[in-house]
């Protein structure tokens, strides 16, 4: 027995993204039906290490993240749940004269889009964070960016959106899309229910993380995306020492205290079962372990408790993808956010809803087009 | 194998690299020196390997047959015979034990060690403080087992122990969990625990045996096809009601009642009649629940089985896994007990063997397969003895916490269930916190499954199986051995 299902919009892959995008559109009153592999939020929106900063993105991202931000504002009123979201401040550490130099530059670089960057330095950077000690010459606090907690956040887009009436499904694969005449025909898998589904949509947004080479390669487009995977650990809870979410100049550790007191710390990559499923790698687990503690004396005594990792999408000059189909008229994709779709998702998926709606958006795309990168080889999962 | 290097005065433990060293060569680990560990290692040096002998403990004996600090060793100082220390298990206890001191010399024993990781064909193992990269290409896991603890108001107070952590008291710091304790629960370990305190001297406040009598009682039937294992649980309870300990069946736990620690225990009857006892601790537990994280980071495939109500690593009769060289023995790969444990290990040990190509005893391989076969049948009937509670998940309280370390609720974990966020375990998990602490579920696992399960009105393998993730249990920070990471073997990044 075949399920059909007639909408407005279908989206493949219910991530912050195309749970924000659903949401949106339902807002806007349009009919949608979101497609889920596995659970809504459970993949890298879900399991990613939960900062939500906007400082350190590129210029070109700042537009969408200060979008962003102000949506992050009203979590509450728009998902249901704070999801553990706190502005506490993001301190990115210079280890170096250099670095800090390259901080004050940023600051520059990215003055006029409302970051309020403040680079604190010395004996004020010691008096400020005792705790950070010695291990940094000074730093860069955007004081509204901050940290929450993945797995309310992700999940609830998509349920508020169900709670608007989109049409939500989980555990459903998309086993074959294409455009037939004016519309998009999805068929599904259903794991919760016999017989596969159908779909059919006038638009179809393209939000499906690592996976989404597959719906960009139906229609033609192949993106340069591959997989990777971020290798993340947290400590039993501690008394409190951090109330900042710390990032490091040049890249390496980061960090976070919740409010429990655990410490979450991430740094180096872990590797793949499949194309479906990443583990933390042992090497990449010691080198977190010795670089957080030597950032964070306060976990010397400290035990890791859980190590986790994730699958996602990266494309070459690591911008995402966002914005129309160059070959598919209807089609708008939003993937490959390579370790930094968190925070702005939200706003992607405020933007896809307009594109959907009003054909344009006011939002700087460019950078992001989906023909950028030079062809590269259909994938073959 | 683990060679340590010095540079710059710093001390660090590296491995050989993998690539480089013909697997043929990697001698055989054994995780775990329990009956099964044990067992597996003594025929695989009587076949002239010398097997990599890992264990947490600091003495060999596994939990059942767990030996006191050594005398003179850190918390030694006490002795105890071993007839008072494993009742009538002494003269197994002592064979196991001695069977181990005698191939001491011919297996690389690893004591105090943990292997937090198993990871393209490597153990990570933390001994000391250090962490070392043990390459294998034959693995046989005896990671042995924990209680099954069933949440009841109160568990959490101090002087609510399992019934394992008792006895661990008992034989290993030499010591009781309290004065006047209550024994709650279910199982063959109930009464030999309740046994081993009454003999130690302390007073057993009671009995609390959640199955009912007559259920017990048809289920013996099937029992006298092993008379002695009869015959020992018949002792127990005779020796028990003899020395004046009232034995209850068919109780439901009410409440561990007090304020600073437990007081008493409240209790019901299924007909409703509530009594109280007093007591200063209660040891519970219901049974056991293998610990299988090792198996499931080794890649083994997973099903769910119904006896144990658990989803365990496949395995053959032979104890093969799913994954090739990797081996499943004893209580980790599914609770039947020390004696088909120690079986168990013997018949691992000989597939490894006939896997390496290695003759094998053919007449030995047969009264293994035949032994264990019968040891199948009579676990039969001990799980129908010694039912599993199945109105737990449906009557426990919504207050009731269900997982310790992060402090979730039965309530909390329904609330997932029945407002349709949560349809299975690790989703429950993302959303509740269940299963993030300490234990990483280890202890509350099995329950949120029941509970989970309960909710959304379907069994507990209707709703999947925690993911096991590194560390399997908390890891030191300070375990880095920093200067060579990265230099380490393991699997490229994709």
């Amino acid at each position: 027995m075949r399920e059909r299902i007639d909408c407005d919009v279908a989206i493949v892959g219910g991530g912050i993204v195309g749970g924000s995008a659903a949401l949106f559109l339902r807002q806007a009153g349009l009919s949608v039906t979101l497609l889920e592999r596995d659970w809504c939020g459970a993949k890298a929106s879900g399991v990613n290490f939960g900062g939500v900063r906007r400082q350190g993105r590129p210029l070109e991202q700042l537009a969408l993240s200060q979008r962003a931000h102000a949506i992050w504002g009203r979590l509450p009123e728009l998902i249901g749940t704070d999801a553990e979201y706190v502005r506490s401040g993001h301190l990115k550490l210079a280890r170096s004269e250099a670095d800090l130099a390259s901080l004050v530059a940023y600051r520059e670089r990215s003055r006029g889009f409302g970051l309020d960057l403040e680079i604190i330095e010395g004996e004020a950077f010691r008096r400020r964070w005792p705790a950070l000690g010695e291990r940094a010459v000074g730093g860069s606090l955007c004081p509204e960016d901050g940290h929450a907690n993945p797995r309310l956040v992700s999940p609830a887009f998509a349920r508020a959106a169900a709670a608007l009436g989109a049409v939500v499904r989980e555990q459903t694969a998309i086993e074959r899309v294409e455009k037939d005449g004016g519309r998009f025909v999805l068929l599904a898998k259903r794991e919760l229910a016999a017989g596969e589904l159908e779909v059919r949509a006038r638009v179809l947004l393209n939000t499906a993380g690592a996976w989404s080479r597959r719906v960009a390669d139906a229609f033609g487009e192949a993106v340069p995306l591959e997989s990777l995977h971020p290798n993340m650990a947290v400590t039993e809870p501690l008394p409190r020492f951090l109330d900042v979410n710390i990032g490091v100049e040049g890249g390496g550790v980061y960090g976070r205290q919740v409010l429990r007191g655990n410490m979450v710390v991430g740094g180096g990559r872990g590797f793949a079962l499949d194309p479906d499923r990443a583990r933390p790698q042992r090497d990449a687990v010691l080198t977190l372990m010795r670089d957080a503690a030597e950032l964070f004396p306060q976990l010397r005594h400290a035990h890791v408790i859980r190590c986790w990792t994730g699958v996602e999408g990266y494309t070459p000059d690591r911008n995402p993808v966002i914005g129309p189909s160059r070959t598919t008229p209807g089609l708008y994709h939003a993937f490959g956010f390579s370790g930094a779709g968190f925070q702005i998702g939200p706003a992607v998926g405020q933007t896809l809803a307009e594109l959907v709606t009003a054909g344009e958006t006011a939002m700087p795309l460019e950078a992001f087009r989906i023909d950028r990168f030079p062809p590269a080889p259909p994938d073959n999962p | 194998m683990g060679r340590r290097i010095e540079r710059g005065g710093v001390v660090v433990t590296a491995e050989l690299p993998t690539a480089k060293l013909p697997t043929a060569e990697l001698p055989p680990v054994i995780v775990g020196a329990g009956p099964a560990g044990i067992r597996a290692a003594e025929r695989l040096v009587a076949a002239g390997l010398r097997p990599v002998v890992v264990d947490e403990a600091a003495r060999w004996g596994g939990q059942i047959y767990r030996q006191p600090p050594e005398a003179g060793g850190p918390g030694g100082g006490f002795t105890r015979p071993k007839s008072a220390l494993y009742g009538f298990e002494a003269g197994k206890a002592d064979a196991v034990h001695r069977a181990m001191a005698a191939i001491r010399d011919r297996v690389d024993y690893r004591p105090r060690t943990l292997a937090w990781n198993c990871e393209a064909g490597a153990l990570d193992l933390l001994c000391d403080g250090e962490s070392l990269v043990q390459p294998f290409s034959r693995l046989i896991l005896a990671t042995g087992a924990t209680d099954r603890v069933l949440p009841f108001p109160g568990w959490t107070l101090p002087g609510v122990f399992t019934l394992g952590g008792s006895q661990v008291a008992l034989k290993f710091q030499g010591c009781a969990v309290g004065r006047r304790v209550a024994f709650l629960g279910t199982g063959p370990l109930l009464y030999l625990v309740a046994y081993q305190y009454l003999k130690a001297g302390v007073e057993v406040a009671g009995v609390f045996d959640t199955t009912p009598f007559a259920v017990q009682a048809r289920a013996m039937a099937g029992m006298l096809r092993d008379p002695s294992t009869l015959a020992k649980g018949l002792l127990f309870v005779g020796w028990l009601r003899a020395h004046g300990v009232p034995v209850h069946n068919g109780v439901r736990p009410l409440r561990a009642e007090g304020t600073e620690r437990v007081e008493a225990l409240a209790w019901r009857y299924a007909d409703g009649r509530e009594h109280r006892v007093s007591c200063d601790a209660v040891a519970f537990g219901l049974g056991l629940r293998s610990e299988t994280q090792l198996a499931d980071l080794a890649g083994c495939r997973f099903r769910f089985d119904a006896a144990d109500r658990a989803w365990l690593p496949e395995r053959d009769g032979a104890g093969r896994s799913s994954v090739a060289g990797v081996y499943l023995a004893g209580d980790g790969g599914g609770i039947a007990g020390a004696d088909a444990a120690e079986l168990a290990g013997e018949r691992a040990a000989f597939a490894l063997l006939e896997d390496l190509g290695r003759p094998v005893d053919a007449a030995r391989v047969r009264e293994l397969d035949r032994r264990l076969g019968g040891i199948a049948t009579f676990r039969r009937s001990l799980n129908a003895a010694f039912p599993f509670p199945a109105d737990w998940a449906a009557t426990v309280a919504d207050d009731t916490m269900i997982c310790r370390c992060e402090g979730v609720t039965a309530g909390a974990l329904r609330g997932v269930a029945r407002s349709g966020q949560a349809r299975e375990i690790n989703r429950a998990k993302a959303l509740t916190r269940t299963g993030m602490g300490r234990c990483q579920g280890r202890m509350c696992g099995a329950t949120a499954a029941e509970l989970l399960a309960q909710a959304l009105g379907t069994g507990p393998d209707g709703v999947g199986r925690l993911r096991a993730q590194p560390p399997i249990k908390p890891l030191p920070v300070a375990a880095t051995p920093s200067p060579l990471a990265g230099a380490r073997s393991g699997r490229e990044v994709a």
